[in-house]
């Protein structure tokens, strides 16, 4: 922990009314048909996410940090726990129970998420994948692109590649990528699923700057990273998680 | 007001006499949509879903599964034997089923816009590419020669069929080409309705991804809502936001297309993703 408990939890009071995201007791668990098997991914996982706040997720391979993150998301549908998404309007959202068009909606305007791979259209220039949150919300083609390019630039993205696109990119250069179509429509609540992960020193303290820039606008993080060391500058918060008990048991099975 | 633009109740279709006991004998569980007492086909059973506006929403399934059947009913290329769909036109709301025949056409024409796999469905191959889609313009009461050449060449130029094709008979033109053909005609009413049957399946990849393209511009610019009908995984990622996955003639699941393919929660579409992968 960053901040000594006592002060820590004075702090959590004093947020509390403005949480943007507010986990509780959130599990989840695969059910494989095939193998007749449970696989349990996550479990009494509990947080709190802040505006202008980031909360950093840690622990061992297997502790279930992105299935948080998609579990927040609805590419894993919560098998409990409640998900309260405090959106513009002031309503709270439980994301675990909410319709699938009141999920695609807040996607598009107010939950961003960049995952550790590059997933877009094969064919879009870089500059297109970019902007593409901003086209989905209605902005204008030509400023949409002007956006993508200036973020492009401040992620250090070499010009020459801004209209080709991506497959060819290297790992790197894909995350800046992917990073730049995550950070570009601004979200109120952005996921972070190792964002760094393959940047070389250089370009992780842009990133670094651009996460903490963004921070100071009013933006809550929820996030996962590689390296202690970026928890440790970045996060206001730190949740720690565990394997699920069961998740132990099977993995001791299949080895 | 409300975003549905389509909502479908209980959607049914029963090909042959049918008997009290077809429901319970067919479907996923019983591995078959064919009733063993009186060997009718349950093409499709209990189907239901809302279509917002400008959404595009998948149906997955393999050959048998409903998922065209469910497409052509909506169309009017097929009688259901139960159900009912409501289409939210504006101001108005019609019960399609309840529509006399001309009322029908009219929602065909005017409304509606379908793309099929297959390319002799869709055109008519007596008569040039331009006359195709100008045969749609006059059904929707247009009339001026000028004025209806003029569109046909706009729209052919929008799906990226040169102009000089225009006069030319669909037969000659690429498998591609004639899917653009069938968009071009399926967009000149500007329907705020589109269903598209398996429009890349038996197409080269390179021409696949190039109709896939044209589809998303045209979602992105017009807002038009898209039923989209296919067995490709690959086809429901790129497009759709939500998606039904159908198996002998039921819904067996349906939730956001991400999860679907991430977290899926019946055992028939677990294997199907697996095998995709």
């Amino acid at each position: 922990m960053p901040i000594p408990k006592g002060l820590w939890l004075l702090h959590c009071e004093k947020n509390m009314s403005q949480a943007i995201l507010t986990i509780e007791n959130y599990a989840k668990t695969f059910h494989l048909h095939e193998r007749n098997k449970q696989i349990p991914s996550a479990s009494h996982v509990n947080l709190t996410v802040h505006p202008g706040r980031l909360t950093a997720l840690v622990g061992p391979t297997g502790a279930g940090k992105s299935s948080v993150l998609k579990g927040v998301y609805r590419t894993y549908l919560p098998s409990s726990g409640r998900i309260a998404f405090r959106t513009k309007s002031g309503n709270i959202v439980d994301l675990a129970q909410a319709s699938e068009h009141q999920v695609l909606d807040l996607r598009k305007q107010e939950i961003g998420f960049v995952t550790q791979f590059l997933h877009c259209l094969p064919r879009k220039s870089a500059i297109d994948v970019v902007a593409e949150p901003l086209f989905a919300r209605g902005v204008d083609t030509s400023e949409a692109r002007a956006r993508a390019e200036k973020l492009l630039a401040q992620l250090a993205v070499p010009s020459h590649l801004w209209n080709v696109p991506p497959s060819t990119f290297s790992g790197g250069e894909k995350q800046r990528v992917n990073l730049a179509r995550g950070l570009i429509a601004q979200p109120r609540l952005l996921l972070l699923d190792e964002p760094t992960a393959s940047l070389d020193p250089v370009t992780t303290e842009r990133v670094v700057a651009h996460i903490q820039a963004l921070k100071e606008t009013g933006i809550g993080m929820l996030a996962i990273f590689h390296h202690p060391d970026l928890v440790k500058r970045l996060a206001d918060d730190v949740v720690e998680l565990s394997p699920p008990k069961a998740a132990i048991e099977t993995l001791k099975e299949l080895a | 007001m409300s975003n549905k633009i389509l909502e479908v109740r209980g959607l049914s279709r029963i090909h042959g006499g049918g008997c009290p006991l077809c429901i319970q004998s067919t479907g996923p569980d019983c591995d078959t949509n064919i009733c063993r007492h009186c060997g009718s086909v349950v093409a499709a059973h209990d189907v239901s879903f809302d279509l917002y506006r400008g959404e595009i929403l998948g149906i997955i399934g393999e050959s048998g599964s409903g998922k065209s059947s469910t497409v052509k009913m909506l169309y009017f290329d097929d009688v259901p034997s139960s159900g009912e769909a409501t289409f939210f036109d504006a101001e108005e709301q019609h019960k399609l089923f309840s529509l006399n025949a001309a009322q029908q056409r009219s929602m065909r024409n005017k409304r509606f816009g379908m793309v099929y796999q297959n390319p002799h469905l869709g055109l008519n191959f007596q008569i040039s590419a331009g006359g195709n889609i100008a045969e749609r313009l006059l059904m929707s009461d247009m009339k001026h020669y000028g004025e209806i050449r003029r569109r046909a060449g706009d729209l052919l130029a929008r799906t990226e069929v040169s102009r000089e094709r225009m006069d030319k008979n669909p037969k000659t033109f690429s498998g591609g080409m004639q899917q653009r053909v069938q968009i071009a005609k399926a967009l000149a009413t500007q329907p705020p309705l589109l269903f598209l049957d398996e429009v890349t399946t038996g197409l080269d990849l390179s021409v696949q991804a190039a109709i896939l393209d044209l589809i998303l511009e045209i979602q992105h610019e017009l807002g038009t809502a898209m039923i989209v009908v296919t067995h490709d995984l690959g086809v429901i990622r790129l497009l759709a936001g939500r998606t039904l996955v159908m198996k002998h003639g039921r819904v067996i699941e349906s939730g956001l297309t991400d999860q679907i393919l991430e977290d899926p929660q019946h055992a028939y579409t677990q294997r199907l993703v697996a095998s995709a992968l």
